[in-house]
C-alpha cells in the first residue's frame, strides 16, 4: 500500500519534471539549455521528497538495507545467530502451538462463549459405570433438556471417544465414531460441507432409517470427497445407516484431542452399542456429555445457579435402581451445575496441563539461552567495530542514528528468527502431537495458525530484540571518536569493565543451562525408574486380544459357555503358548470396582472375573491357596481369589483361606457372598505411578453378567507379536466370520500409558542439552574474544618465558571463576525451581542430590572443554607474531 | 553565471510561496507556466530557479493551500501537465500573507525614505 503510492508519487514527480523540460526545450530551441534553467534533479527530487515529509521512513528503510548488507557481510555470525534464535523461538512457538490447540483454543462453532457443560457439581463421584467424572446418564440428559429455561438448547453426545465397526466382512473396520442429539448441530450452529445434519428429527425414539453424518477428513479420505456419498449406505457395527450429510472441514467435535468419522443419532443406539448401554432407562450408565447453548443475556454462573434450582426433581425422576438405600440418598442431594465450555473438553488438560507449562517454561530459558547468545555475538562485533562507529561519530552521525542501525540489526535477526521459528515450530508441533497419539487413541489437535499463536511469536521476537539489540546498541552509541581512532583498535590490554557485561552474560547461561540440565535429569530417571518397574505381572510376551462377539447374538448363558469354548479354541492355534479369560485387562481402558465387606471393614476394590490359569500366564504367584479350576462351576459356591492388599485391609494378619466377603449390590451384580481360595502377590493395576489397589479375582464361571458383546483374553507366545497375531486373526476368520478380533500388544500398551513421561524425558533432554551446548558456545565464544584481546599480554608473558601450561593455567582460571559463579547461582536456582516439577516424578525427590551433583558435574566438564580449547591456542602463541606492530 | 545573476535579485526566504500563490490567483497552471510567469511579470528580475519551484509547490500542496491535478494542455489533448490551483485555505494563507508583506515594505520603506512619508 504504501510502496505503490509512494512510487505512484515518484512517477508524477519525474512525469512533472519531464514535462517542464520539454517546455522549456521547445521554448529555448535546445534541451541541454532546458537542463541547465531547471538546475540538479537529483536535488529537486531529493527537496520535494523531503516536502512530501517521508524522511523518517526512508531514512529506516535505509537503516534496514544497509543492515541487510552489513548481516550479508558476516555470514557465519548471520548464520549463527539466526540458527540459534530459530531454534530457541521455534520451540517456545511449538510448545506454544500445543498449549494454544489443547487449552486456548475456542470451538469451531459461532458464538463458543455461550457454551457450558452441565454437570453433577463435583462429578459423579464414581457412581454406576462411567467413561469420566463429569458425564451424564440418558434419562437425566432427558430431565435436563426438558426442563431447564437457561439454554436456548441443550445438547449430548458419547463423549470419550468411542470406536464402531464399519463395513462388512475382512474389508470391516473399526472407525471413531460418535453419537449425538438431534439438538446437537442446530444448537451449535454448524453448518454442513454437502448435505444436511442432523435436526431433532433424525433422533427420534422409532428411528427407522436413520442417517449417519460423516467427518470431513474421512468424507475426503475414504468417499474422495464426492457429493455422490450423500444417500448411500453405510453399514455400522452390521446395520444400514444412510449418509446424509458431511460435518464442515473445520468441525471435529467438541472434545479436543479427538476427531469422529462418524456421527449418528443417539436414537440408534440400540443398533450400534451394547444393549446395557444402549438401554434408555438404565440410570447409572453415565455416557454423555451435556452442554448448553446460554440464552441472551445469561451467563454460565446464572444458568448454574438456576439449574441448582431446579436439580432436586430432576435427579427424583432419575433414581438408580439395584443400588442401596445410603447410595440411592447421596445421588438425590446432587446438584447439576454449569461450567464454560468455550474450548471444549479435553482429558489431555488434567494430564498435559503441568507438562506443557514446564516445557513452556524449559523453551523460554532456552530461548533467553540463545539470547544472551546473540547479545554477545552482538557485542562482541560492536566491539570489533567500533573504529567504524568512531568514524562515523566524527563525520557527524548523530548517535540515535547509530542505535537505530544497530537495533535494525537486532530487529532484522529478531524477526528472521521468529519466521524462521515458525516454520520450525509447524514441524515439532506437529511431530509432538503425532508422537503423543498411539494406535489406539490418536490424537487430534488443530494446529493451524491462529492469531494466538502469531501474536505469541511476534511477542517473542520484540522481547528477544530487545534482549540483544539494546546493549550492543548503547555500546555502539558510545563510541568515542579520538580514543577509538587513535588506538587503532590494538590496545595493549583490554579493560576489563568492556567485558563485564559479558561476562555476566556466559554466568548468566551457565546458571540456566544447570537449572534446565537438573530438571531433564530429573525427568529421565523418573521415567527410568517407572519403565524399569516391576509391576509384578509378566509384560513381555502377551498379546491382548479383544474379540467382538455381538453378531454372535449369545444370550446369558450361551455366551458363559461360548467364551469357554473359544478360549481352548485360541489355546489350540499353533504359536499360542497359553490363553486367559478376564472382563477387564490390567493396565487397559478402565478401572471397574465394587464395594466389599468383611466384618466391620468395608471399602471398594477393583474387581475382575477370570478363567483359571491367568495367574500363571501373567507370572502373578499365588501366595497361598489355589487357583481357580473346572470344578468352580456356576452352581458351585463363589469363591475368589485376594491379592495381599485385599487381605491386609480386609483379613489383617489372619489367614485369610477359607474366610468370606461379601459385595454390595449394583445393577446386575447383585449382593453375593464370595471364599477365598487363594491370595496372590499384589500388582499394579490401571496406573504404574499409583500404589497397588486392592483387587478380587473371581472365576469367569461365576460372573452374574457375562459380557455377551466381547471377549478379552490374554494371549502368551514366544513368536513375534505379529506373527501370533497375523495366525490368530486367519484362524478365527475361518472358523468364526461373525467374529471381529481386535489386538493390542500388552507391553506396547503399558509403555503407552507412559507417553507423558516419555514425553518429558525426552523433550527436557534435548532442550537441556541444547542449552548446555548453547552456554558453552557462549563461554568459548568469550574466552576466545578475551584471548584475542589480551595477544599482546600473553605474546610478553611467553616470551619472557611462560610455560604453556601456565599460559592454559592462567586463561582457563578465568573461565572457572566464571564456571563455578554460574553453577553456584544455578544450583541454587535448581533446588527452588525443582519444586515445580515434583507432580510429575516417579521415585525421586526434586531435590534429589545426585541429580544436581551430576548435572553440575556433566556442565562442568562441558565448560572445561569449551574453556581448554582457546586456553590451548593462548599457549601456542608465536611471541613474534603477537608482538610484532602493525 | 555570476555576472548573469549580478543584476537580478535573489528571492527572499517564504516569498516564493506567496509568489506562487498569487500567480495562481488567475486560475490554475503548471509548474512551468508558474515558473515563465513570475519571471515575465517581474520583468525577468526576479531570479526563480526553476529548480526551487518544485520543491515549493510539493509543500504547499502538502499544507493544502493548493492542488494538484493532471489535465491535458489546452488544445493539444496528447500532453498532459500537473496543474495547480488554489485552494480556499490557500486564498486566505495568501491574503494574510500579503497583508504581512505590505507591513513590512511599508515598514523597510519608512526606514529607507523617512523623508517622503513627513
Amino acid at each position: 500500500m504504501f510502496w505503490r503510492r509512494r512510487q505512484q508519487r515518484e512517477h508524477d514527480l519525474d512525469r512533472e519534471l519531464r514535462a517542464h523540460l520539454e517546455l522549456e526545450a521547445e521554448e529555448q530551441g535546445d534541451a541541454n539549455a532546458a537542463r541547465r534553467t531547471l538546475g540538479n534533479q537529483t536535488r529537486i527530487k531529493e527537496d520535494v521528497r523531503s516536502a512530501w515529509g517521508w524522511t523518517t521512513i526512508e531514512q529506516l528503510c535505509s537503516d534496514i538495507r544497509f543492515a541487510l548488507r552489513v548481516l550479508r557481510s558476516s555470514p557465519a555470525f548471520t548464520v549463527v545467530a539466526l540458527s540459534s534464535l530459530a531454534l530457541g523461538i521455534g520451540a517456545n512457538t511449538a510448545i506454544f502451538e500445543l498449549v494454544n490447540a489443547v487449552r486456548l483454543r475456542n470451538l469451531p462453532v459461532p458464538n463458543p462463549q455461550q457454551l457450558v457443560r452441565i454437570q453433577i457439581r463435583g462429578g459423579n463421584r464414581g457412581m454406576g459405570i462411567s467413561g469420566d467424572e463429569s458425564q451424564l446418564t440418558y434419562p437425566l440428559f432427558l430431565q435436563i433438556r426438558d426442563h431447564q429455561q437457561a439454554f436456548s438448547g441443550v445438547l449430548a453426545w458419547s463423549s470419550g471417544g468411542g470406536s464402531f465397526l464399519v463395513g462388512e466382512g475382512v474389508q470391516s473396520r473399526r472407525i471413531p465414531g460418535v453419537l449425538v442429539s438431534g439438538d446437537f448441530f442446530p444448537t451449535l450452529h454448524v453448518s454442513p460441507a454437502a448435505g444436511r445434519l442432523f435436526t431433532p428429527d433424525d433422533d427420534h425414539k422409532a428411528c427407522a432409517a436413520p442417517g449417519v453424518v460423516l467427518g470431513y477428513r474421512y468424507w475426503q479420505r475414504d468417499f474422495g470427497g464426492r457429493q455422490s456419498a450423500i444417500g448411500r449406505r453405510l453399514i455400522v457395527e452390521g446395520h444400514p445407516f444412510e449418509i446424509v450429510g458431511i460435518a464442515p472441514a473445520n468441525f471435529s467435535g467438541l472434545e479436543v484431542g479427538k476427531s469422529f468419522d462418524l456421527a449418528m443419532p443417539l436414537c440408534a443406539r440400540g443398533s450400534v452399542l451394547p444393549k446395557w448401554q444402549a438401554d434408555p432407562s438404565r440410570t447409572d450408565v453415565y455416557w454423555l456429555a451435556i452442554f448448553g447453548r446460554l440464552r441472551a443475556g445469561w451467563t454460565a454462573t446464572q444458568a448454574s445457579q438456576h439449574l441448582q434450582a431446579i436439580s432436586r426433581p430432576l435427579m427424583e425422576a432419575t433414581l438408580p435402581v439395584g443400588y442401596t438405600t445410603f447410595q440411592v440418598e447421596r445421588y438425590r442431594s446432587r446438584t447439576l451445575d454449569a461450567i464454560s465450555a468455550e474450548n471444549g473438553i479435553s482429558s489431555l488438560r488434567g494430564e498435559y496441563d503441568t507438562p506443557l507449562s514446564l516445557l513452556l517454561g524449559i523453551t523460554a530459558l532456552v530461548l533467553l539461552i540463545a539470547c544472551s547468545n546473540v547479545a554477545n555475538l552482538m557485542l562482541a562485533r560492536a566491539t570489533a567495530r567500533g573504529r567504524e562507529f568512531a568514524m562515523r561519530v566524527a563525520l557527524g552521525a548523530p548517535r540515535i542514528r547509530l542505535i537505530r542501525q544497530t537495533l535494525c540489526e537486532g530487529l532484522l535477526l529478531a524477526s528472521g528468527g521468529a519466521l524462521l521459528g515458525l516454520a520450525l515450530s509447524r514441524i515439532l508441533s506437529d511431530s509432538l502431537s503425532r508422537f503423543l497419539g498411539t494406535e489406539t487413541n490418536p490424537l487430534f489437535l488443530d494446529l493451524s495458525l491462529d492469531a494466538h499463536v502469531l501474536a505469541f511469536t511476534a511477542s517473542m521476537a520484540i522481547t528477544v530484540c530487545v534482549l540483544f539489540g539494546v546493549m550492543p546498541a548503547l555500546r555502539a552509541s558510545a563510541a568515542e571518536p579520538m580514543a577509538a581512532m587513535k588506538t587503532g583498535g590494538r590496545g595493549l590490554t583490554a579493560g576489563r569493565e568492556r567485558f563485564s557485561f559479558q561476562r555476566l552474560l556466559v554466568v548468566f547461561q551457565i546458571a540456566v543451562s544447570l537449572v534446565l540440565l537438573v530438571g531433564a535429569l530429573l525427568f529421565v530417571r523418573s521415567f527410568r525408574n517407572l519403565a524399569t518397574l516391576n509391576p509384578g505381572f509378566r509384560e513381555r510376551g502377551i498379546v491382548l486380544a479383544s474379540f467382538d462377539v455381538s453378531r454372535l447374538n449369545l444370550d446369558l448363558p450361551g455366551s458363559r459357555n461360548f467364551e469357554r469354548r473359544f478360549l481352548s479354541e485360541i489355546r489350540s492355534i499353533p504359536q499360542v503358548e497359553t490363553a486367559a479369560a478376564t472382563t477387564m485387562a490390567l493396565m487397559g481402558d478402565g478401572v471397574w470396582s465394587l464395594i466389599f465387606e468383611a466384618g466391620s471393614a468395608r471399602e471398594d476394590a477393583r474387581v475382575a472375573w477370570v478363567s483359571p490359569g491367568h495367574f500363571d500366564l501373567l507370572d502373578i504367584p499365588i501366595l497361598s491357596g489355589r487357583d481357580f479350576n473346572a470344578t468352580d462351576t456356576e452352581n458351585s459356591p463363589k469363591v475368589a481369589i485376594i491379592n495381599q492388599k485385599f487381605a491386609r485391609r480386609f483379613f489383617g494378619n489372619a489367614n485369610p483361606i477359607g474366610r468370606t466377603f461379601r459385595s454390595r449390590p449394583e445393577p446386575n451384580y447383585p449382593a453375593a457372598e464370595y471364599q477365598v481360595i487363594g491370595v496372590v502377590h499384589d500388582t499394579k493395576y490401571f496406573d504404574l505411578r499409583q500404589p497397588a489397589p486392592a483387587i478380587v479375582y473371581a472365576p469367569s464361571s461365576q460372573d452374574p453378567t457375562p459380557d455377551s458383546y466381547w471377549c478379552e483374553f490374554y494371549i502368551r507366545s514366544q513368536a513375534p507379536p505379529t506373527a501370533v497375531i497375523a495366525n490368530i486373526r486367519r484362524r478365527v476368520a475361518a472358523s468364526h466370520p461373525g467374529i471381529t478380533p481386535g489386538f493390542r500388544v500388552f507391553q506396547t500398551q503399558i509403555e503407552e500409558g507412559l507417553m507423558r513421561e516419555r514425553l518429558m524425558a525426552l523433550l527436557s533432554g534435548f532442550f537441556g542439552g541444547l542449552a548446555a551446548l548453547l552456554a558453552v558456545i557462549g563461554l568459548y565464544g568469550v574466552i576466545a574474544y578475551i584471548v584475542e584481546r589480551r595477544r599482546n599480554e600473553i605474546g610478553v608473558r611467553i616470551a619472557l618465558g611462560a610455560r604453556p601450561f601456565t599460559v592454559i593455567a592462567t586463561v582457563m582460571k578465568d573461565a572457572a571463576a566464571l564456571g563455578a559463579t554460574g553453577l553456584a547461582i544455578g544450583a541454587g536456582c535448581s533446588l527452588v525451581l525443582a519444586r515445580a516439577t515434583a507432580s510429575l516424578l516417579f521415585g525421586l525427590s526434586p531435590r534429589d542430590p545426585l541429580t544436581l551433583i551430576a548435572a553440575a558435574g556433566l556442565l562442568a566438564a562441558a565448560i572445561a572443554v569449551g574453556s581448554y580449547l582457546p586456553a590451548r591456542r593462548a599457549s601456542r602463541l608465536d611471541p613474534l607474531t603477537a608482538l610484532r606492530p602493525e | 553565471m555570476t555576472d548573469e545573476s549580478s543584476d537580478r535579485i535573489q528571492l527572499m526566504q517564504g516569498t516564493l510561496d506567496m509568489l506562487i500563490l498569487r500567480t495562481l490567483v488567475f486560475g490554475p497552471a503548471h509548474g512551468h507556466q508558474i515558473a515563465k510567469h513570475i519571471q515575465r511579470t517581474t520583468n525577468d528580475l526576479l531570479q526563480v530557479e526553476h529548480g526551487s519551484l518544485y520543491p515549493a509547490l510539493h509543500r504547499l500542496e502538502r499544507k493544502g493551500w493548493i492542488a494538484a491535478k493532471w489535465e491535458p494542455a489546452g488544445k493539444d489533448l496528447k500532453r498532459e501537465f500537473k496543474y495547480y490551483r488554489l485552494t480556499p485555505a490557500g486564498k486566505k494563507q495568501l491574503i494574510a500573507e500579503e497583508s504581512k508583506w505590505k507591513q513590512l515594505v511599508g515598514a523597510i520603506a519608512r526606514v529607507i525614505e523617512p523623508a517622503e512619508e513627513g
